[in-house]
């Protein structure tokens, strides 16, 4: 018996048991992708990389015909970029402060993993959006400022009309604010609550407006991985918020999106879009994440179900009549890339192929054995439509094995610039096409 | 004390005068009956949550796991001093019985805690549950084996 159990305990231990999830990320990218059976490891396939940081000197890589630049260094986790029309750019420095409650053994022993994955966070105060101004355009910002201090870990920003609109982890504020200005010139009003703490697992408020002004979207994160701490911790999660400006009044614009971000229209339409990162603990190539277009009432599956209608086993009760409502997001980035910025490329100074493409952000995680993303990814698109392969645009966060940076916002800025906010890296990089 | 004086019955039940004032095996008596309380708890917890699909029951479970691993180890430390210290432990019919089976639970709840980590149902449904019942008959087979061993083991009957 008891050699049955080691045999038992090894087979499960090395996951294999038939289910080794061979799949190549490559054949998740797009519209079908190919999705194995879950399994699951008895320990967790886990790689979490070091962070080192960049050495003086050291970059990203950027393909041929582009050049890649520090534009600001020695900041204290900045995890979203905004440039604003007259050229200046926000940069959002956030971090998580609060604890996640212990309800379970497993919490305090992952927690202690995944620290290593976000040290060297920067001394420095965060929670904070600093100005850059860069009057003559040459990337080089002549200076920096804080625009807005002691914010309760902020993440999206958006500018209508006259105020500027950011998206703390548990409100919507609004200062009164005009590009130009250094300072906002005021203090910020509520705009709405956010669902927040105690647990707060998926913390990253992502926002957008609408084109003509009057509503706010905000990607709200689910509390759990795949509704482990019960239905009631998901109230209004794993959703994007429609909020009117005027009244402050909310409503679910889309649900069964398990942390969406990088909520942003596609450039001259009423298209909003996002990126999604799925669920964990299904295997290395499980669940793929996505960026997808996002329809309003629709019900994307989580938790219930995973690309489209496939049943998530662990989630009780079940709630089948839920999931044939499930639709198929648009286009799938590979499992585990954790895509947190959006950018469609608006621009011109870019090659024409990368017109109305779409830059993704993606942080990657730990939870397959060969690390995926860590990378800016860009996807071709046609008339209003991801097509092709991904492109690996930024590379070189990871180096051997250990984390230089780790990308998150994205965006598109005057000159037609990509901007990346790294958050580990505390850096803001700023990519242009090289002048022939 | 004289090696062929009759027990008393005070001594019988006063588990430090035998078998050889054994530090490891007082200890190992206050610490087998957690474990074992533990694991038996924990099947109770994991029925609980396959009837009822409540979280609140599979942190009981995943707990309870935790603490009767804890403590077991400790035990089975403590078990292995007084196996090795104490000839009568070792020499007695079910004593390395008792070992053995003890061990063993203790594998399979280790594995158990892992299986019990997954994110809601198949944490418990049908690989915990079943590693909870195995585990729990380990070791109430374990506590058998006490039954059958001499007095001067647990320094209780004759």
């Amino acid at each position: 018996m008891t050699f049955r159990l080691a045999a038992l305990g090894a087979c499960m231990v090395l996951a294999a048991c038939g289910s080794g999830q061979d799949v190549d990320p490559a054949a998740q990218y797009g519209p079908t992708p190919s999705l194995p059976e879950p399994s699951r490891a008895l320990l967790p396939r886990m790689h979490v990389p070091k962070v080192i940081g960049w050495a003086s000197g050291e970059t990203p890589t950027v393909p041929q015909g582009f050049r890649i630049d520090a534009m600001a260094t020695g900041l204290s986790n900045p995890r979203n970029v905004y440039p604003l029309p007259n050229g200046d750019v926000l940069v959002i420095e956030s971090k998580k402060d609060a604890k996640e409650p212990v309800e379970r053994p497993k919490r305090p022993v992952m927690a202690w993993i995944e620290a290593k994955a976000h040290g060297g966070n920067g001394g420095g105060p965060s929670n904070r959006i600093l100005l850059l101004r860069d009057a003559n355009g040459d990337g080089k910002p002549d200076s920096q400022t804080v625009l807005i201090d002691r914010l309760n870990s902020p993440f999206g920003v958006v500018l209508v009309g006259d105020a500027l609109y950011v998206a703390d982890t548990d409100a919507v504020l609004r200062f009164p604010f005009t590009p130009g200005q250094t300072s906002v010139a005021g203090p910020g009003m509520k705009v709405i609550d956010l669902p927040a703490g105690p647990i707060n697992h998926h913390w990253t408020k992502s926002l957008t407006a609408s084109a003509d002004g009057t509503k706010l979207y905000v990607g709200v994160g689910s509390n759990s991985n795949a509704m482990e701490r019960g239905i009631e911790a998901e109230t209004d999660r794993a959703a994007i918020w429609e909020v009117d400006i005027a009244t402050g009044a909310f409503r679910v614009f889309a649900r069964g999106l398990r942390n969406p971000n990088g909520l942003t229209f596609y450039p001259g339409s009423d298209t909003l879009w996002a990126v999604v990162n799925e669920r964990d603990e299904l295997g290395p190539n499980l669940v793929p994440d996505y960026m997808t277009s996002v329809k309003r009432g629709a019900f994307y599956g989580w938790p219930y179900s995973y690309w489209g209608q496939h049943v998530d086993s662990r989630v009780r009760p079940q709630r089948p009549e839920l999931v044939q409502s499930a639709i198929t997001p648009d286009y799938g980035l590979s499992s585990h890339v954790a895509p947190l910025g959006l950018a469609f490329y608006a621009g011109s100074s870019f090659p024409a192929q990368f017109r109305g493409g779409a830059f993704v952000g993606e942080h990657g995680s730990w939870n397959r054995p060969e690390l995926n993303g860590y990378k800016v990814a860009f996807i071709r698109f046609e008339n209003g439509h991801p097509v092709g392969q991904p492109m690996d645009f930024v590379t070189g966060f990871v180096k051997d094995g250990q984390a230089r940076g780790r990308p998150v916002g994205v965006a598109v800025d005057r000159a037609g610039a990509l901007l990346i906010a790294d958050d580990v890296g505390n850096t803001v990089w700023r990519v242009t096409a090289a002048t022939p | 004390m004289p090696a062929n004086r009759p027990i008393t019955a005070t001594e019988t039940t006063f588990v430090a005068e035998y078998p050889a004032r054994s530090v490891a095996w007082t200890l190992y008596l206050l610490l087998f009956p957690v474990a074992v309380v533990a694991f038996l708890a924990a099947l109770a917890t994991d029925g609980a949550y396959a009837a009822t699909a409540y979280l609140m029951w599979l942190h009981f479970s995943e707990w309870l796991i935790a603490a009767g691993l804890a403590f077991g180890v400790l035990a089975a430390l403590a078990l292995l001093v007084a196996f090795v210290t104490t000839p009568v432990a070792r020499e007695a019919r079910y004593g390395p019985a008792h070992l053995v089976l003890f061990y063993v639970a203790l594998v399979v709840e280790l594995v158990n805690a892992f299986v019990h980590t997954a994110d809601g149902w198949t944490a418990v449904v049908p690989t915990g549950l079943v590693l909870s019942v195995l585990a729990a008959i380990l070791a109430l087979a374990a506590v058998a084996t006490l039954f059958f061993v001499p007095v001067e083991w647990v320094g209780a009957r004759r």
